[in-house]
């Protein structure tokens, strides 16, 4: 099932023991879910490029192995809309914990939802649909169901949460393509059920979900603590 | 000339526990089709419908031996042969204690055991020897005294064997009229009656105190199981048997908790399952993961997981004790689920206001009913009523109801599709109203196919009205919000 670019991630980020944004992108994206266009960049001479390519406005973040919570260390700008704006993100990222690149995204928009998947100690792989974003668990609107889903599933997933109205237009809001959300969720469960011996847990935060698509602004992926007995 | 087909056949069909001794001389493979059936579903039929049980471990000296109470009570009560074992012979109460089960001159269906746990191993062998049909092991000393290898070894010797054991550190089971292996005496007993509730339990005194609810409430068993530590039968195991046990229709299960991935097959084989099952958790607020890294994590606790899986199977998860006996009653009735369209009828305009209150808050919806229709029923009831009832859904037929009043309205909702599902709040205070109704108002609902469920006070000189119902087919709960909670029920019986 699963392949063996996606195995090679996986195996290559344990002793981190999860999965940096950049390469989690990529994996989602051979699954079959959006991703914003990205690149990342090492140098400050790879910056004009790298923003000519993708185009303005931007957002960048910093890729770190030692960072986990990116916004809480300050490793996160949005709304970049000039060369020296980038150049400056740059700059403070490198001077932060375990720079290893930055990371630079087309500016997506949506209505920022979560949605996560957690290997359950009884009920095995489960997904988890709900309202996103950094008030998450503020909120603690979120539907969950044991993967793998189907459209029926995810239908009634979206029905559970309070903001299931709001998914589907409230008062003029944010309408979201419920079929392609519908996709998404399904995507996911079927990388979650494939992956599921070599994860933890996963948390796309937030995905904006739009009346075109439903784009992953953000993934964590974590993985099962290296044993101490397989190290030689 | 009897072919070996028809042979099997014929074992397959006859109730063969009680004629299996004489079998096992004509049909050399009855033993292979019945007793070892499948090999990933255990039969258990020997052990629930037993014709011959031994009790081994009984004591000669103390009365009150928990062996010595099953084996009095299942020699005085139950249609069963049995048998006492202690290995030092003797007799009890008259009759011979034989030395071992190997010694009895039957074959036995059941045996229980209530040796020290360092020799059930020993004597769960010597079952398995003498051909025993299956074993309760109701011994404690095991995994809840940290010596989870006892019980490893007792469930590695049966597997390999495929010989079903319960246990060990459990009641067993009780089945009304067949046999009861609980070690309380008894008088101190209080039983349901044979019925269609199927309920099992990982706690033995959760298992009696449900029981003892049942038979209060008129709550008829199929069978009662205890699995105690479950190292071999597990409720999974039960499931698949009890889904296709004829004298089942629902099938209740007490869980503290499912081994790593066992919670995947169970709600699996649920799912597939024709028969309403009920799942009642202890332990919610543990959590497992302390986790700070995933919001995903944090948020999907153990027991979030644990009931949002079970209503995506169509499992009712009963919140407490009181659900639990609500859900168990109103499904042993009505295994179709509804939507939760409710007709509430009352003759009392707060009892009907009370129950609409419920209603909203249990995800349940009370539609109004069409002017049209209300004219309809105002036109069937008594002139007394006509003028004074309320009729836009709760009906409120008011204190002046009387027995046709009510039978008019149960009969003018049952017609009205938009409605899947009747809630009488019925108040036997009036003298207008007999002890006949309950039975006439079930027989309404039952013409018309409609979900009928009854509140009435329990009181004892009502007994006929409620009984009127509840031998129709009709559940009845001594609260309002019972009687809320078994249309809830019906709701949530589907996957959603």
């Amino acid at each position: 099932m699963l392949n063996n670019p996606i195995k090679t991630v996986l195996e290559a980020s344990r002793a981190r023991g999860w999965v940096t944004e950049p390469d989690a992108k990529h994996l989602l994206s051979a699954a079959g879910l959006t991703v914003p266009r990205f690149t990342t960049v090492t140098e400050p001479g790879e910056i004009e490029s790298a923003a000519a390519g993708i185009g303005f406005p931007l957002a960048a973040k910093i890729v770190s192995g030692r960072i986990l919570h990116k916004s809480d260390h300050g490793g996160v700008q949005t709304g970049i809309t000039t060369k020296n704006e980038l150049t400056a993100a740059f700059e403070r990222f490198k001077r932060l914990d375990g720079f290893e690149a930055m990371l630079v995204e087309e500016m997506v928009s949506g209505l920022e939802l979560i949605i996560g998947a957690k290997i359950d100690e009884q009920f095995g792989p489960v997904v988890l649909l709900g309202v996103g974003g950094t008030g998450v668990e503020i909120y603690q609107d979120v539907s969950l169901r044991m993967a793998p889903v189907g459209p029926d599933d995810v239908a009634s997933m979206i029905k559970g949460l309070k903001a299931g109205r709001l998914l589907s237009g409230y008062r003029g809001g944010v309408v979201v393509d419920a079929d392609e959300l519908t996709r998404t969720m399904i995507c996911f469960s079927e990388f979650v059920m494939a992956s599921a011996e070599m994860i933890v847990s996963i948390d796309l935060n937030p995905v904006m979900c739009s009346a075109e698509k439903c784009v992953v602004a953000d993934a964590r992926i974590m993985l099962p603590e290296v044993e101490e007995s397989t190290k030689t | 000339m009897v072919t070996e087909r028809t042979k099997r056949t014929f074992c397959e069909i006859i109730n063969y526990c009680s004629r299996r001794n004489s079998l096992e001389k004509t049909c050399p493979s009855s033993n292979e089709l019945s007793l070892r059936p499948k090999v990933d579903a255990w039969d258990f039929r020997c052990m629930f419908q037993p014709s011959t049980v031994a009790v081994i471990g009984v004591s000669l000296e103390r009365d009150r031996h928990p062996a010595n109470v099953i084996f009095n009570k299942i020699n005085l009560r139950y249609p069963v042969e049995v048998f006492p074992v202690n290995p030092r012979g003797g007799d009890l109460f008259g009759q011979k204690v034989y030395t071992g089960i190997e010694a009895i001159p039957h074959s036995v269906d059941l045996a229980i055991i209530a040796v020290r746990a360092e020799y059930s191993l020993d004597t769960l062998r010597a079952c398995i020897d003498a051909g025993a049909g299956g074993a309760i092991i109701i011994s404690g000393g095991f995994a809840e005294v940290g010596r989870l290898d006892l019980q490893q070894d007792l469930a590695q010797l049966a597997r390999k064997h495929r010989f079903p054991f319960i246990g060990p550190n459990c009641l067993g089971i009780y089945v009304p009229g067949r046999i009861d292996t609980f070690f309380i005496p008894s008088e101190r007993m209080i039983r349901p009656e044979v019925g269609k509730v199927a309920l099992v339990s990982q706690s033995g005194g959760v298992l009696v105190d449900q029981m003892t609810k049942f038979a209060e409430l008129g709550i008829g068993l199929s069978v009662g199981v205890s699995i105690g530590n479950k190292a071999l039968v597990r409720e999974l195991d039960l499931l698949k048997y009890l889904a296709q046990d004829p004298e089942t229709k629902v099938i209740a299960f007490y869980v503290e908790g499912f081994a790593s991935g066992e919670g995947r097959e169970f709600v699996t084989a649920a799912r597939g399952c024709a028969k309403p099952v009920i799942v009642l958790k202890a332990g919610k607020t543990r959590e497992g993961m302390r986790a700070v890294s995933s919001h995903t994590a944090s948020m999907a606790g153990d027991y979030a997981v644990f009931s949002a899986v079970l209503a995506q199977h169509g499992i009712v998860e009963a919140a407490n004790e009181l659900e639990l006996v609500s859900f168990c009653e109103v499904l042993s009735c009505y295994q179709e689920s509804i939507d939760g369209r409710v007709g509430i009828i009352s003759g009392s305009g707060g009892h009907g206001a009370l129950a609409v209150d419920i209603c909203g808050r249990r995800g349940l919806s009370i539609p109004v009913i069409d002017p049209r229709q209300q004219a309809e029923i105002r036109a069937d009831l008594s002139p007394s009523v006509r003028s004074i009832a309320s009729l836009s859904n709760p009906i409120d037929l008011t204190g002046s109801a009387t027995d046709s009043d009510f039978l008019e309205a149960a009969e003018h909702l049952s017609r009205i599709p938009e409605l899947d599902c009747i809630i009488m709040l019925l108040l036997p205070y009036s003298p207008e109203i007999t002890s006949d109704i309950g039975a006439r108002l079930s027989r309404v609902c039952k013409r018309y196919d409609k979900p009928l469920v009854a509140y009435v006070p329990h009181v004892d000189r009502y007994r006929m009205l409620i009984e009127g119902f509840e031998f129709n087919g009709v559940p009845v709960s001594p609260s309002i919000k019972g009687a809320v909670l078994m249309v809830e029920a019906l709701r949530r019986s589907q996957p959603c």
